[in-house]
């Protein structure tokens, strides 16, 4: 088992590299740097004054030097100043990061208490209107876009009752503050969720049509043990894999649902920054993201030894 | 459309009296004013940026020299008033100009204000002294100046090559605040530091500005408000649902399209909202050392294909005006009448007879039917610039020009611009001020940074400078519409409409003053109260 999980460990440390080698490569490799884009948007273009930004952002110095400073700066703590708003970049990351997290985590919650119930409901009643009904809606949350969906509830907020459920720093009252965090997480979740809840079904489906649950049955087990001990335990093994990668599609979700509610996070940032080509914000976000989306694959293998024996004794 | 016109300006002029009328009532002191913001300005620094996005914001926490009449619906020459100069008088040759400045202002962290602000901050702008500025956009503007001297703290004298009757115009304008001496250019991109009636108290990246009254204004009672916020609502349609539902009092300006005003009235019908021009305008940039565009006809012939009318049509039902290079009346001073520009090639209402007269140019050139002309119109990937740049492609190929879409991440969209990496282009640029001398000397002057073609007319420069000169201003708008027209004739940069904005506010908003032939010159906001 120790040798299972230092495998995952180097495994995550070598994803990692590799993530940071692809990103500093990939932002230099993309057409204009953030000395175009200052000078230009102002309409200069006296290359003289661009060069002179380009030596005073260190954009001048070969790339493997900017790297080794990035990794070095990354170990001290140090992750640079943002060429934009000139102010370091983890004062303007740091705050960020709770809004993202608390947000990301209620719609992934979202997505796994309304996804994995609805799908076992959705198998034990397979082929009755209940089953057709949830398959309706999962097929709409698969086909609606985040964006889309955030507009529409917030119309139909602004038409219904008056309000907009947008963030707001210090929201006035408490059922304001439930709003702002639930909404915005139901709309980016109801992706996931409607995913959970087709993969659960069809894992059901197939988990349920097994001897054992059978033989389950045959013993005389009640329907509920059958259903959660027996049979959703092991039809869950896939879900718990869907839910890790569903980690990294949240991100995508959150950027457009920070954006239609106005929500200050870390996603919506980051498309800013990357617009801006702000190297050092741009780098150190999506390293961060890639530190998150590991980590929680990380936590996804570790949770498979405790769900599926054969991995921990196999390891 | 003569009607139509009159017609928006008299509208223009009733909302703007109404929003002056209410100055008239008694004022209440307090409040915060909440506006929309659509981006995160790239700075805080006026001088250093070329966008409504931070001179709508930022503008409060300064003062000008000179301003434009607040109560003067047009931003123009005779309605300039006091900021923190009380006085100023031309030479007897009209070659220098000298302020007298106000006594007893001081900055927000309580210096005091002196002449020396006003030299340092004007020989920084022109070039004379490096002040560690990242970018100087309007560095044209001030060509003509020649020296900036003091004669003691409260007197400064602006020294010209030659007589300039618009400098005073640019030195009112929103883009020319009086920066402190003693406060570092990177300082004032984050944390700016002015006399104006709001401090600035934090910049948020992506989320928020706020600004607090300034409790030590060189002008007694102002201003009203306690303090400004600005929420960057990055999504069109939220801002606009959160101004509807009431989270937010005013937009930003010009950032409600004329189909969104028609919306937000039917919504809320007490909501005011003003549709002006937003001095910017669409124009196709055809890059004449490139062949085959380096043959005049052929430039001349993509000139006549454009039906300016459809554009305005398609892209504002209408709203968009039609002109050249200078604003159209009646909002505009500079620009054509309606009588004058139909007699402009490729004006002419009869776009059937000027295509025709396109055809024969390029057969002539040995294009036609079968042999059509192909080319890129290459343009930013925003939707202002794509949706204009695809109904051009569709005027071309009247003409015999098959164009295909170049859509172009805003950072390389610049970067090929600079290079002049490029074939034919849409284009969409804003002006600050409605004046000649800003619109010929930034844009058409030979080898001026932003003229994008390449456009160079020895001649013609002769002609800026002479009405750059010129006193009586009327002789002056005759000369500027022939210098227009022949802009226009040479395929320049050929104009193909002029934009509109709405600016939205609720009612209880009060003293809230606009131009209609600029966004950029009105927000102190010093005279704004909240009635609520």
């Amino acid at each position: 088992m120790l040798s299972y999980v230092i495998r995952r460990l180097l495994l995550m440390i070598v994803t990692l590299f590799g993530v940071s080698v692809a990103i500093f490569l990939l932002l230099r490799i993309v057409p204009g740097n953030i000395a175009d884009i200052l000078f230009d948007s102002a309409g200069l273009i006296d290359p003289a004054e661009k060069q002179k930004i380009v030596v005073d952002l260190g954009l001048d110095k070969p790339l493997p030097l900017q790297y080794a400073q990035w990794i070095a700066g990354l170990f001290r703590g140090d992750l640079g100043y943002s060429y934009v708003s000139e102010k370091p970049v983890i004062d303007e990351i740091l705050p960020r990061i709770p809004i993202t997290a608390r947000l990301a985590g209620i719609a992934l919650l979202f997505a796994v208490c309304t996804g994995v119930p609805l799908g076992v409901i959705s198998a034990v009643r397979q082929n009755t209107w209940l089953d057709y009904g949830l398959r309706i809606l999962s097929l709409s949350g698969l086909s609606m876009p985040a964006f889309w969906l955030g507009l529409l509830i917030l119309m139909a907020f602004v038409h219904f009752f008056g309000t907009i459920p947008i963030y707001e720093r210090e929201p006035a009252t408490y059922w304001a503050w439930i709003q702002m965090l639930v909404i915005p997480a139901a709309a980016v979740g109801f992706r996931s969720s409607a995913l959970i809840m087709r993969l659960t079904r069809s894992s059901m489906l197939e988990v349920l049509r097994q001897d054992y649950v059978r033989t389950a049955r045959a013993k005389g087990l009640s329907e509920g043990a059958v259903t959660f001990d027996h049979a959703l335990r092991n039809a869950v093994l896939p879900v718990i894999t869907t839910i890790g990668v569903e980690t990294a599609f949240l991100m995508g979700g959150l950027i457009v649902t920070e954006t239609v509610f106005n929500i200050p996070g870390v996603a919506r940032f980051l498309v800013e920054a990357i617009r801006w080509r702000d190297y050092p914000m741009v780098q150190n976000l999506v390293m961060f993201i890639a530190l998150v989306v590991v980590t929680v694959n990380l936590l996804v293998d570790l949770t498979y030894m405790f769900v599926d024996p054969r991995i921990r004794y196999g390891g | 459309m003569t009607l139509g016109f009159l017609a928006r300006l008299m509208l223009a002029c009733l909302l703007i009296s109404c929003a002056g009328l209410a100055g008239a009532q008694a004022q209440k002191q307090g409040g915060m004013l909440r506006v929309t913001h659509r981006d995160n300005p790239p700075s805080a620094s006026i001088h250093e940026e070329a966008t409504i996005s931070t001179d709508m914001p930022f503008m409060a926490v300064f003062n000008n020299l000179v301003v434009f009449d607040p109560d003067s619906p047009q931003n123009r020459l005779d309605r300039i008033v006091p900021d923190l100069a009380t006085s100023w008088k031309y030479s007897d040759d009209d070659r220098t100009l000298t302020f007298q400045l106000r006594d007893g202002v001081k900055w927000h962290d309580g210096k005091p204000f002196t002449s020396a602000d006003v030299k340092c901050t004007w020989d920084i702008v022109t070039g004379k002294v490096d002040g560690k500025m990242r970018k100087n956009p309007r560095k044209t503007w001030w060509f003509n100046i020649k020296e900036i001297t003091t004669n003691g703290p409260l007197e400064v004298a602006f020294h010209l090559n030659d007589p300039q009757p618009s400098l005073l115009v640019m030195l009112a304008g929103g883009f020319s605040p009086v920066y402190p001496c003693h406060v570092p250019a990177a300082q004032m991109r984050i944390h700016p530091i002015g006399t104006g009636p709001f401090k600035f108290i934090e910049f948020r990246q992506n989320e928020s500005i706020r600004l607090e009254r300034n409790p030590d204004y060189w002008k007694p009672g102002r201003p009203y408000l306690d303090g400004i916020e600005y929420s960057i609502i990055a999504n069109r349609s939220t801002a606009i649902l959160a101004l509807v539902a009431g989270k937010f009092d005013l937009t930003l300006t010009g950032e409600v399209t004329p189909e969104l005003v028609k919306d937000v009235k039917a919504q809320v019908p007490q909501m005011q909202c003003l549709l002006q021009p937003s001095n910017t305008q669409g124009n196709l940039l055809v890059n004449r050392e490139r062949p085959p565009f380096d043959d005049a006809r052929i430039r001349r012939a993509m000139g006549l294909a454009i039906d300016r009318k459809a554009f305005s049509d398609i892209l504002s039902r209408g709203v968009y005006n039609v002109g050249g290079a200078m604003l159209a009346p009646p909002e505009g001073l500079w620009g054509w009448t309606p009588e004058f520009m139909a007699t402009v090639p490729g004006y002419s209402a009869d776009v059937e007879k000027s295509r025709e007269e396109g055809r024969r140019i390029m057969a002539e050139l040995g294009y036609g039917p079968d042999k059509m002309l192909p080319l890129k119109v290459s343009t930013r990937n925003i939707a202002d610039y794509r949706d204009a740049a695809v109904i051009l492609i569709d005027h071309l190929k009247t003409v015999y020009i098959q164009a295909e879409l170049e859509p172009l991440d805003s950072a390389v969209w610049y970067a090929r611009l600079a290079r002049k990496d490029y074939a034919v282009g849409m284009n969409v640029q804003g002006t600050g001020i409605d004046d000649p001398d800003v619109m010929f000397f930034e844009n058409y002057l030979c080898g001026s940074e932003r003229n994008y073609t390449a456009y160079c007319n020895p001649e013609l420069e002769k002609l800026f400078h002479q009405q750059s000169m010129m006193k009586d201003q009327d002789a002056r708008r005759q000369l500027v519409w022939e210098i227009d027209r022949k802009l226009q004739e040479d395929g320049a940069r050929p104009v193909v409409y002029q934009s509109q904005g709405g600016t939205c506010w609720w009612p209880h908003v009060k003293g809230l003053k606009l131009a209609v032939n600029s966004i950029y010159n009105h927000w102190r906001f010093e005279d704004v109260w909240l009635d609520r």
